[in-house]
C-alpha cells in the first residue's frame, strides 16, 4: 500500500512540474517561488523540530556501553566506545555521525537445523554509508553553480569525483554510487519480507524522491545537456536575491529543481530528521561516568517511602526475637 | 508451566520466520498459554498504592479498565514525552533500517516480527503518530497511524512484557534508539490503568514492605544467613558471623534476595559471606535494605525510586561509610544509572576506599557504591587472598555477561579477571554473543515466571546456543555470571536446551578457591560436591 501511494506521489510532483514549468510557463514559481519556498519551510521546520526535542529534558545519563568500563587503574578501559570524558563521548558521535559506527556492528543471524549461526553483514553499513557520503558530495559539488569564485573545496569535489572519464560530459562517480546505493535500500525493503512488514509510506517515499532527484539530475546533464550557464544565473540569482529566469533552460532541470525543492520542504517533517537527532540521542552523547559525577533531574520529585521507622513499627518483636538491634525498645 | 510440557527442543528450534499474511495493524494479539505472564494480584497494587486493583487475566475478554482509561493513556503520553528526550526522539527518528531485527533473542527464537525492536515500537509510535503528529492524523493507516483501542492496548501489554530491557538492539541501533527506554514507557502506560504483570508487582509491594522482593521478614533473613554460616562451617571448619543491622560498621553490603533465598544463588552468598570474613572486613547487612535488586525498573520511574530509596537511607541510618553491591544484573543499572540522580546526593558517605588494598574507587566517588567484581579484582590484583584454583578443577567455566552490567555499565573485564584466577579452566563463548553484544537469559525484567516458560525457552535461545557451541568445543559445564535473575532463569534454560552445564555466581567460584585462614581440609566444594582429586592437567 505505502510503496503504491509513494510511487504514486512521486510521479505526481514529476508531472507536476512538466505540466506547471512546461506546458503552463511557470517558470518563475517553479524556478524561484517554490525553492524559496521550500528553503523556508526547510529551516523553520528544522529548528522547530529540534527545539521541541531540546525542550525534553534528559531525566537521567543512560548511554548504552559497547565496552569495558573506566574502574580500577589497571583495566584499559575502552575511551570510545564507552566514554567517560568529553573527549571520548566526541569521537564516539563524529565515528557514529561519518561512520556510522553502531551500523558497522551489523551481524546477520542464521538459523541451520536448529542452531543459530551469527554472521557478519555489512552490506547496510555499506550501502547507507556509499548513499549518504555521496550525496553529500553531490550536494557540494552543486555548490559552484551558487558561488562565483568558486571555492577551492568545490572545484577539489568536481575534479576528484570526476577523475574517471565514465562519459561526455563527465559522469560523476558519486552520480552513479548514489542512484546504485539508493536502489539498493529500496530493493532490500522489496525483498527481504521482515523489511516490508514494516515499511510504511514514509519509508518509500524518500526513496522514490531521491531517485528521482538522481535520475533527473543524470538525465538533465547527460542526456538533455541543459545550458549550465543558464542554470547558474537562476542559482546565482537566488542566492543573491535578485532572481532572474533566463530563457532556454530545458525542462528536465525543472523537474529536478521540484523534486529537490520537495525533499527539502519534506525533510523536516519526516524521519529524514535523523540528520539531527542523531546528535540528541542520549543513548550515544552522553558519557558513562554515572558514579563519577551526579546527573541532575530537573523534575526529580519526592516519592512516597517506606522508611525505616515504619519498617521496624511492623517488625519490631520478630527482630528482638533474633537479637537484631531496634531504634526503639 | 514446567519444562516437560514445553515441546521438544527440536521442536521448539524450528523457528518460522515468514511473517504473517495480514498486515501488522491487521494481527491481532494472541494470548497463547506458556507465552505470556499472569495479571498482578490486586492486593500487591493496594500495598504500593497503584491504579485499577481488581481480579482480572490477559487472556480474559473484559480487562475491567477505568471508563477514561484511553484518556489516562493519552495523558501520560503526553507527560512522557515532555518529560523525557529519549523517549520523544526516539518516538521521531526510527528510520526503519532493520539492523535491529535480529538483534533481539525474542525474535530469533519466536520469529514473530512483533518482537523485532523496530515493529515493537512501532506498536507505540503508531499511537503517537496518530495523536501527536500532523501527518499522522491526516494520512492515517498510510503512514503507520492507528487509533488507541482495547486490542492496541492487549498488544502492548503482550509485546511490552516480552521485551527485557536487555538493550542489545540498542548496541547496533545507527541512533542509538534503546528499545529499553520505549518498553520502560510502555509499561508505565499500562501500569496507569493497572496493567501489569503479577511477577513483578508481587516483587515490588513485598520489596516496599519488608526492604526485598522475595517478602523475607528480618528474623527469615537473620536464619537463612545462619544457616549458611552452618553450612560453611561444615565445609571449611571455620565458624563465621554474620552482621546485621550493625550501626558504624564500614560498609554496607546489599544484594539481591534471591542471593540468600534460592540455589544456586545460595552458594554466592555463602562465597560472599567467607570472602568478607577472611578479610575481617568490618561491614554490615540489613534487613531493611534487604534487596539490590529493583523491579520498579519495570515498573516506572517512579516506583524505581521509591524503592531505591532505602539503600541510601540505610547507610544514613547506619553511619557507613560506603557501600558495597553483590552480583545482580538489573540491580547495577539502577545503581550506576538512576540512584545518585534519583535519591543522591549521597553526600553523607565518603569515597569508597578499600579497607584491605587502600585503592580508591574514584569511578565511584559520587555514587559511593562499589561492585563486588570491582572490590574483588582488586584485592586478586594486590594478591591480598590466597586462591588455590584447583579446586575448581571439575568445572570447564564460561562467562555470561549479564546486559545491564555489560550495556549499561562495561563491566567486562573485572569478572573475568576473578574468573582466571579462580579457576583453571575458563573459556569465552564465541564474540557475538558475549560482553556488550551478550543474549538475554530471556526471563529479566520481570518475566522470569513460570506461566511465560515457552517464551523464556524460546528467548533464552541465542544464550543457550553460545553454550552449547562451547560445552561440545572445550566441554565447558559451568557457566558462570553475575546476576541473580540468571541464577533463577539459567538453570532451566540448561536443563532445556544444554542439561549438562550448571549454572553460578562468580563468588561461588571464588569461594570455593579461597584459601581461608585456619580453614580444615576442604574435601567438598560448596556444593558438597568432592573435590576432583587429580592433578597436572593442562589449561584449556
Amino acid at each position: 500500500m505505502g510503496i503504491g501511494f509513494s510511487l504514486t506521489a512521486v510521479i505526481l510532483l514529476v508531472l507536476i512540474a512538466m505540466v506547471g514549468a512546461g506546458a503552463a510557463r511557470l517558470e518563475v514559481l517553479f524556478g524561484v517561488v517554490f525553492p524559496y519556498l521550500a528553503l523556508v519551510v526547510f529551516v523553520v521546520g528544522f529548528i522547530y523540530r529540534v527545539v521541541m526535542w531540546a525542550r525534553s529534558p534528559v531525566p537521567f545519563r543512560i548511554p548504552t556501553t559497547c565496552g569495558q568500563q573506566k574502574s580500577l587503574p589497571w583495566i584499559k578501559p575502552s575511551k570510545v566506545e564507552n566514554p567517560y570524558t568529553a573527549w571520548g563521548v566526541i569521537v564516539r558521535m563524529a565515528l557514529e555521525v561519518l561512520l556510522f559506527r553502531s551500523l558497522f556492528r551489523n551481524t546477520r543471524a542464521e538459523m541451520h537445523n536448529g542452531r543459530l549461526a551469527i554472521g557478519s553483514a555489512k552490506w547496510l553499513w555499506m550501502a547507507g554509508l556509499a548513499f549518504h557520503i555521496s550525496f553529500f558530495t553531490i550536494v557540494l559539488r552543486h555548490l559552484r553553480l551558487f558561488t562565483e569564485p568558486i571555492p577551492f573545496f568545490v572545484q577539489w569535489a568536481n575534479r576528484l569525483d570526476g577523475l574517471f572519464d565514465l562519459a561526455v560530459p563527465t559522469l560523476y562517480m558519486t552520480d552513479l554510487l548514489f542512484l546504485v546505493s539508493v536502489g539498493y535500500l529500496f530493493l532490500r525493503r522489496v525483498f527481504i519480507p521482515q523489511l516490508r512488514y514494516i515499511s510504511l509510506a514514509q519509508d518509500y517515499f524518500p526513496l522514490f524522491l531521491l531517485l528521482g532527484i538522481g535520475i533527473s539530475g543524470v538525465l538533465t546533464r547527460q542526456l538533455f545537456k541543459v545550458d549550465l550557464e543558464a542554470v547558474k544565473e537562476l542559482a546565482l540569482g537566488l542566492t543573491q536575491f535578485h532572481p532572474t529566469v533566463p530563457k532556454g533552460i530545458g525542462l528536465s532541470f525543472y523537474v529536478h529543481l521540484f523534486l529537490v525543492s520537495a525533499l527539502v520542504a519534506y525533510f523536516p517533517f519526516s524521519k529524514l530528521m535523523h540528520l539531527a537527532g542523531v546528535f540528541l540521542s542520549p543513548t550515544r552523547n552522553l558519557a558513562n561516568n554515572n558514579r563519577m559525577k551526579r546527573h541532575i533531574n530537573p523534575w526529580n520529585y519526592p516519592v512516597k517511602v517506606h522508611t525505616y521507622e515504619e519498617y521496624e513499627e511492623e517488625f519490631r518483636d520478630k527482630m528482638k526475637a533474633v537479637g537484631l538491634p531496634v531504634e526503639k525498645e | 508451566m514446567s519444562l516437560d510440557k514445553l515441546p521438544k527442543p527440536q521442536e521448539l528450534s524450528q523457528v518460522d520466520y515468514k511473517p504473517p499474511k495480514t498486515g501488522w495493524m491487521d494481527t491481532p494479539v494472541d494470548f497463547r498459554p506458556g507465552t505470556y505472564s499472569f495479571a498482578a494480584k490486586p492486593k500487591a497494587l493496594e500495598i504500593v498504592g497503584m491504579p485499577n486493583p481488581r481480579e482480572w487475566q490477559p487472556h480474559d475478554e473484559d480487562w475491567k479498565l477505568p471508563p477514561d482509561w484511553k484518556e489516562i493513556v493519552i495523558e501520560g503520553m503526553r507527560d512522557r514525552l515532555e518529560k523525557f528526550r529519549s523517549f520523544k526522539l526516539f518516538m521521531d527518528i526510527c528510520v526503519r533500517c532493520g539492523a535491529c531485527a535480529d538483534k533481539c533473542h525474542f525474535f530469533i527464537g519466536s520469529g514473530d516480527p512483533k518482537n523485532m525492536p523496530v515493529l515493537r515500537a512501532e506498536l507505540l509510535r503508531s499511537v503517537y503518530r496518530q495523536e501527536f503528529t500532523r501527518f499522522g492524523k491526516l494520512l492515517g493507516k498510510l503512514t503507520g497511524s492507528r487509533e488507541l483501542n482495547i486490542d492496541v492496548l492487549k498488544e502492548w501489554f503482550y509485546y511490552f512484557y516480552q521485551c527485557t530491557e536487555c538493550r542489545r538492539c540498542s548496541v547496533y541501533c545507527p541512533y542509538g534508539i534503546d528499545t529499553a527506554e520505549i518498553t520502560m514507557m510502555g509499561r508505565e502506560l499500562l501500569n496507569l490503568v493497572g496493567c501489569n504483570i503479577d511477577w513483578i508487582m508481587s516483587p515490588v509491594s513485598n520489596c516496599y514492605r519488608t526492604g526485598n522482593h522475595l517478602g523475607i521478614q528480618p528474623h527469615g533473613m537473620v536464619e537463612m544467613l545462619e544457616f549458611f554460616a552452618d553450612d560453611i562451617e561444615d565445609i571449611t571448619g571455620i565458624r563465621i558471623e554474620v552482621p546485621f543491622n550493625r550501626k558504624g560498621a564500614e560498609i554496607l553490603f546489599v544484594t539481591p534476595s534471591g542471593d540468600y533465598f534460592a540455589d544456586p544463588g545460595t552458594y554466592t552468598c555463602m562465597g560472599y559471606l567467607m570472602l568478607f570474613h577472611e578479610l575481617g572486613l568490618d561491614y554490615t547487612w540489613s534487613t531493611y535494605a534487604s534487596e539490590g535488586g529493583n523491579f520498579g525498573l519495570f515498573t516506572s520511574h517512579e516506583m524505581m525510586k521509591r524503592l531505591n530509596a532505602k539503600i541510601y537511607a540505610e547507610a544514613k541510618r547506619l553511619g557507613v561509610k560506603w557501600i558495597l553491591g553483590g552480583e545482580c544484573g538489573h540491580m547495577w543499572r539502577v545503581i550506576h544509572q538512576y540512584m545518585d540522580t534519583m535519591n543522591g546526593p549521597a553526600d553523607f558517605l565518603e569515597e569508597p576506599v578499600s579497607p584491605i588494598t587502600g585503592t580508591k574507587f574514584e569511578n565511584a566517588k559520587s555514587t559511593k557504591m562499589v561492585h563486588i567484581t570491582e572490590f574483588t579484582a582488586d584485592l586478586i590484583r594486590h594478591g591480598k587472598i590466597k586462591l588455590d584454583p584447583s579446586r575448581n578443577d571439575n568445572l570447564v567455566v564460561t562467562f555470561h555477561d549479564s546486559c545491564n552490567p555489560s550495556r549499561a555499565m562495561g563491566l567486562l573485564e573485572e569478572p573475568r579477571y576473578i574468573l582466571r584466577h579462580v579457576c583453571n579452566h575458563f573459556v569465552d563463548m564465541p564474540e557475538n554473543t558475549i560482553r556488550e553484544q551478550t543474549f538475554c537469559c530471556g526471563g529479566g525484567a520481570g518475566l522470569g515466571n513460570d506461566e511465560n516458560m515457552e517464551m523464556r525457552m524460546r528467548g533464552g535461545f541465542p544464550r543457550a546456543n553460545a553454550v552449547r557451541y562451547v560445552h561440545e568445543k572445550y566441554g565447558v559445564n559451568r557457566l558462570a555470571c553475575i546476576c541473580a535473575i540468571d541464577r533463577a532463569t539459567l538453570p532451566p534454560l540448561m536443563e532445556y536446551w544444554v542439561p549438562e552445564v550448571t549454572v553460578s555466581g562468580v563468588h561461588e567460584l571464588v569461594a570455593n578457591a579461597l584459601v581461608m585462614t585456619g580453614e580444615k581440609e576442604r574435601t567438598t566444594n560448596l556444593r558438597g560436591e568432592p573435590l576432583k582429586q587429580t592433578e597436572g592437567e593442562e589449561d584449556v
